[in-house]
């Protein structure tokens, strides 16, 4: 490995790039675009919100009270008050055409200060699976924040208290890790696997074979253009979010080690594909099949947290959902020891990546 | 000096195919070597296989010394090559392109120089895919010699080239061999092998089917120089009963065989002598081209005789 011939390859691929108007144009445009776009559709603005039916049978305590202004913070929700009695409600919400509805137990407030179990009851109408979602995700999300501040007050030594007072995180804080994550693996991905092909059809590679560059070093000036390019639209993704939306999510150093790993692992892997594929269709196709699993099921467009179980394991199999969960640590929950273990799995993954592509793929035929 | 390219028994085959079919041959260092033959011959391929950019079949390639395909890093430090259909980054100058190799192979190449060299100096600045055809041929062959080659390996260089970009190569060729490399050209335009060329040879279904140099080959395969004039067949008539030389006459010409120096004289005195109103005459001889177009066709039709100038 030589850094003049990495950096003399970098040149020509950075200038590549910068000379497509179109591909430069969308790869800055694209970030603001999908920000926006899942940002519209999710988030609490507009039509996004939905009616939620609530019957308070702990009589308006102050800790109920408090889980009513949580769920309104996150404006996800608009609530409305009912009376019902609690055996009547199912059907008194199906009456009234509501699809969600909730029940705050009696005794909430005495339970909770107690620290004994108690469970609020969510009614959700299958049909309507939208706002069932959506539902369960703001419910769920303020019974964890409510569990958190119960933990943090039952804590024994009692210092422990940084969560107190913490925002609900909302959707779009969620939304833009998620979505550096999706582009960290979606941009190398499709076009290495293209490159890899492209290349070795028009003959580049075999151009390339007669200089002293070696694969690695190439592969290497592919993947800093590639975390160039993540650092760049990582910032434009979190500038949108927080210009758009309003997101609070905390940028610190701790997010440079994805935006390193992330391309290093899918730069790496894009390549792995592309070479083990003997065609350019073939190359596109086996592509696809490793990708879009990834781009969806990875934390991208909702928590992993939020999978059936069968769902969730399978996450964890998946690269890019180290990626994601680690920048979820570090931009919204502070937990660095998680984000170190993510980033140590990632590289790790990367370095095998890595190795493998530039086992798998030749400059020559045969 | 020795041998810059040694080969034997080389042999390449795509599946049943023998696209090289036993074949032998050395180039001398510091000479320009041609490789001639129709399309589909071989030429590529064996070209290839000498550059390390393929593999064998079988038999045994030494390119200064070097298995090509297994020593492939050091060989390629010390050829220039310009593939048949070369290509490169789309996006990239041709200047970036120099500096690009220069970095690569950790020579300083003067860009303009090298530019001015192939007749390119103008396009310095153009991106790859606004080029036309010559001229990326033309970039090919500066960048092939970014790295101060002992070997250049030219396939097809002038092909798509205006008859003044060619000459331009030729002379680069030349300045090439005057510099002590040796040259490998493959080429379709037999003047051009014929000029340049201190041996070529002639493949054709994978086999070689003459090999020398040129003015060896056009003695060995071509017809005697002929005199040619344009006359009623009633010449040929006369020059035969006259003359004892092969005659023949068609389309209104008549051809006369020269076997000795004497001989213009004598047949030009016969003319006058017959009495017969003759226009135009000519002396012909067989180029490596008339020689080339026979031997394929020969071999085509299965009635080549096998024997190698030398
Ligand atoms: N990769 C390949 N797979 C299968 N057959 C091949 C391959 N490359 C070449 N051939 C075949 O081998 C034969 C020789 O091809 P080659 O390219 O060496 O010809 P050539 O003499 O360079 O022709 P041209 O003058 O058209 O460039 C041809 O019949 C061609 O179809
Ligand atoms: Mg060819």
């Amino acid at each position: 490995m030589r850094w003049t011939r990495i950096l003399a390859d970098f040149k020509i691929v950075v200038r590549s790039y910068v000379r497509n108007p179109v591909a430069l144009f969308f790869s800055l445009i694209f970030p603001i675009i999908l920000i926006a776009l899942f940002g519209l559709i999710f988030s609490g603005s507009g039509t996004a919100v939905i009616p939620m039916t609530v019957l308070n049978l702990d009589h308006n305590s102050p800790a109920s009270q408090e889980f009513m202004d949580a769920l309104n913070s996150t404006s996800f929700v608009k609530l409305s008050f009912v009376n019902w009695s609690a055996s009547s409600f199912a059907a008194n919400l199906g009456a009234n055409d509501d699809t969600v509805g909730l029940i705050i137990p009696e005794g909430f407030e005495a339970n909770f200060t107690a620290h004994r179990p108690v469970n609020v009851t969510l009614y959700t109408d299958p049909e309507d699976a939208a706002s069932a979602g959506q539902a369960v995700f703001v419910v769920s999300e303020v019974t964890n924040a409510f569990n958190l501040k119960a933990a943090n007050g039952s804590a024994i030594l009692g210092v422990n208290t940084e969560n107190v007072g913490s925002p609900v995180y909302t959707y779009i804080d969620y939304l833009i890790p998620g979505l550096i994550g999706f582009s960290i693996l979606t941009s190398p991905m499709f076009s290495m696997v293209d490159i890899a092909a492209s290349y070795r059809k028009e003959g580049i590679f075999r151009q390339l074979s007669l200089t002293p560059l070696t694969r690695a070093e190439w592969l290497s000036s592919h993947i800093l253009w590639y975390m160039s390019l993540t650092f760049v639209t990582a910032g434009i993704m979190i500038g949108a979010g927080i210009v758009l939306f309003g997101a609070h999510v905390t940028v610190s150093l701790g997010l440079i080690p994805f935006l390193v790993a992330g391309p290093f692992l899918f730069v790496s892997l894009g390549m792995l594909m592309g070479s083990v594929a003997k065609t350019p269709e073939s190359a596109a196709l086996i592509g696809n099949i490793v990708t879009f699993p990834m781009m969806f099921l990875s934390g991208t467009f909702f928590p992993v947290s939020d999978f059936p179980p069968g769902l969730q394991a399978f996450a964890h199999v998946l690269p890019l959902y180290y990626v994601i969960d680690g920048m979820n640590q570090v931009m919204l929950f502070a937990n660095a020891a998680r984000a170190l273990t993510d980033v140590l799995v990632v590289f790790g993954i990367a370095v095998v990546f890595f190795l493998l592509a530039i086992r798998f793929f030749q400059w020559r035929d045969e | 000096m020795a041998d810059a390219i040694e080969v034997e028994h080389l042999i390449k085959r795509y599946g049943d195919l023998a696209a090289v079919n036993d074949i032998a041959f050395r180039v001398a260092s510091g000479s320009v070597f041609s490789f001639l033959g129709p399309n589909g011959a071989g030429k590529t391929t064996t070209t290839e296989i000498l550059e390390g950019l393929r593999r064998r079949t079988e038999g045994t390639v030494r390119v200064l010394g070097l298995d090509p395909w297994t020593d492939s890093r050091p060989l390629h430090d010390r050829i220039g090559v310009i593939p048949q259909d070369f290509r490169f980054f789309e996006k990239i100058t041709p200047r970036e392109a120099i500096e690009y190799y220069g970095s690569l192979f950790g020579t300083r190449p003067d860009a303009g120089d090298l530019l001015a060299r192939v007749q390119l100096a103008d396009k310095a600045e153009s991106r790859f895919d606004t080029l036309s055809g010559g001229q990326k041929q033309k970039l090919g062959l500066a960048l092939s010699l970014t790295n101060n080659p002992e070997i250049c390996f030219l396939d097809e260089p002038t092909t798509g080239l205006d008859p003044t970009a060619r000459r331009a190569i030729w002379k680069v060729i030349r300045s090439l061999k005057a510099e002590g490399r040796t040259v490998f050209l493959t080429t379709h335009y037999l003047e051009e092998a014929e000029l340049l060329a201190d041996r070529v040879a002639i493949i054709h279904h994978g086999r070689i089917i003459a090999d020398g140099a040129p003015s060896d080959i056009i003695a060995a395969y071509g017809r005697p120089a002929r005199i040619r004039f344009e006359a009623p067949p009633a010449l040929a008539d006369y020059l035969r009963a006259h003359l004892g030389l092969p005659v023949t006459a068609e389309d209104g010409r008549v051809e006369v065989e020269l076997h000795e120096k004497g001989d213009v004289v004598r047949i030009l005195s016969a003319a006058e002598a017959s009495g017969i109103r003759w226009q135009q005459f000519a002396t012909e001889q067989d180029t490596l081209e008339d020689v080339f177009v026979r031997l394929v066709g020969q071999m085509d039709e299965g009635t080549l005789k096998t024997e190698t100038a030398t």
